[in-house]
């Protein structure tokens, strides 16, 4: 059975002044499974990953158009919440980026900002829950106060996903989080991902082929702005359709 | 093309598989020339130089290994050194059938043959046949040639029935002959186990070519 879309587009073109990076995508992301969107440098996997939450609305001169539905919202229109949405659809990023506080105000921080929990005693509870999520309660609970830039990179990315998490969101982007780390970190937070995604929708951006192998049930392959292939992963990288892609997975291109 | 080096590695593959796919032609021509003749030196020769033949698997296995390992292929080239693993494993068990029709030929000794061959060297005409023409599909990446060359393992097969009630009915004559009818029941045993791993070789180069799996060894006979 065909799992459940989380996220659909539709025609979605993107500009950058007059350069236009996405062009005519339409890809549906389905819910509570990890997609990844693989293609070279400057294909737009980016680009599409920050328009799930409009972080492209940061970036000067950017124009959108098409539809993006969440849970049946288009959320282009723009009456849409931003502040709810990018609780509802968290990202992580290529490096860690922790704030330079405490391991514990860096997870109050979100909370405070989108008023969640006031009484100390939730927050407390919210965070351990988020630090058990990314299995470093056990390691962290005595050092809550410590600065969190003394974490290492792992810890650093995992907290980041904590940060993530306590704000409870349905979707979370991530942006090539491991590019920072190295191998048996890599696979530590690739094995959280598996974990994670019975609970949330995941979608990652990786240059890491072998990565999106082990970790996604679903991979889109974008070249020049568009998307050429989506479909199950094991299809992708054992017989993909499009000789595009087969040429891109297999290095093979040029 | 930026993985010039793997692809030539994968090319060299294939250039030895070919090669193997020689020795044991080599072989099966040998030993039915050996049962043929009752030549008990060649036969000697066959099972001694089989020692070869499990060195080239062994030797293009662990290249497919290492390729694996160190390049993650995917795809096409994934299928490839999946296909090539499981075509040298078929041609490996082919010089083993070479070898036991040798291993017969020695078992049967010197007194004569129960009558000429007929079916036998037929038999061995058209599975050599399948087996070249499976090899060249998988150079080719023939998907078409190869589900043909499925199609054929039906006259091999009604082949060794026949052989198999001829004999038979020699033995049922006379039971003095027994014995040595029964070897060259063997032999086309053999003979037709050559052919169905012909198939396997067909079927492995459908995979690569198409990506899906297919079982073409279904008898209609």
């Amino acid at each position: 059975m065909e799992p459940q879309s989380k996220i659909e587009t539709t025609d979605l073109n993107l500009y950058y002044g007059s350069f236009q990076a996405l062009i005519d995508v339409n890809i549906r992301i389905p819910a509570r499974n990890v997609t990844a969107i693989i293609g070279p440098s400057g294909c737009g996997k980016s680009t599409l990953l920050r328009c799930f939450n409009r972080m492209n609305d940061l970036v000067e001169h950017t124009q959108v158009k098409g539809r993006i539905v969440i849970d049946g919202q288009n959320i282009l229109e723009p009456e849409t919440d931003l502040i709810a949405l990018r609780r509802k659809v968290g990202m992580v990023f290529q490096r860690p980026n922790v704030f330079s506080l405490s391991i514990y105000n860096n997870l109050k921080f979100g909370l405070r900002i989108h008023n969640l929990l006031s009484r100390n005693d939730q927050i407390m509870q919210t965070i351990r829950q988020g630090l058990e999520h990314v299995g470093l309660w056990d390691d962290l609970k005595d050092k809550l106060n410590a600065n969190a830039h003394t974490l290492t990179l792992e810890q650093q990315q995992r907290l980041c996903i904590a940060r993530v998490l306590i704000l409870r969101p349905d979707i979370i982007l991530l942006d090539e989080p491991c590019s920072a780390l190295d191998p048996i970190a890599t696979l530590r937070i690739e094995e959280l991902l598996r974990v994670l995604c019975q609970d949330y929708t995941l979608v990652i951006v990786t240059h890491n082929m072998q990565q999106a192998a082990r970790v996604s049930d679903f991979t889109g392959f974008m070249y020049l702005g568009r998307l050429i292939e989506f479909a199950d992963t094991q299809r992708i990288f054992t017989n993909p359709g499009e000789r595009l892609t087969e040429d891109y997975i297999r290095g093979s291109f040029g | 093309m930026p993985r010039e080096g793997f692809h030539r590695r994968i090319k060299e593959l294939e250039h030895e598989v070919l090669e193997m796919g020689e020795m044991v032609f080599d072989a099966i021509h040998r030993s039915v020339e050996a049962l043929k003749n009752l030549d008990a030196e060649t036969a000697r020769q066959i099972i001694t130089n089989d020692a070869q033949v499990d060195r080239k698997r062994w030797q293009l296995e662990d290249r497919c290994v290492d390729l694996i390992a160190t390049q993650q292929p995917v795809a096409s080239d994934l299928r490839e050194i999946i296909a090539t693993l499981s075509i040298v494993r078929d041609l490996e068990r082919i010089g083993d059938y070479a070898e036991g029709i040798g291993k017969i030929v020695l078992m049967h000794g010197d007194e004569p043959l129960v009558k000429p061959l007929t079916h036998l060297p037929v038999m061995a005409e058209k599975a050599v046949g399948m087996l070249r023409r499976s090899l060249e599909a998988f150079v080719q990446r023939d998907a078409k040639a190869a589900r043909l060359i499925c199609d054929e393992d039906d006259a091999v097969d009604k082949l060794y029935d026949q052989a198999y009630h001829d004999l038979i009915g020699y033995m049922i004559k006379d039971p003095s002959v027994i014995t040595r009818a029964t070897y060259l029941i063997w032999a086309a045993h053999n003979i037709e186990r050559i052919a169905d791993r012909a198939t396997n070789i067909a079927e492995s180069v459908v995979y690569l070519v198409t990506g899906t799996p297919t079982e073409l060894n279904v008898s209609k006979y």
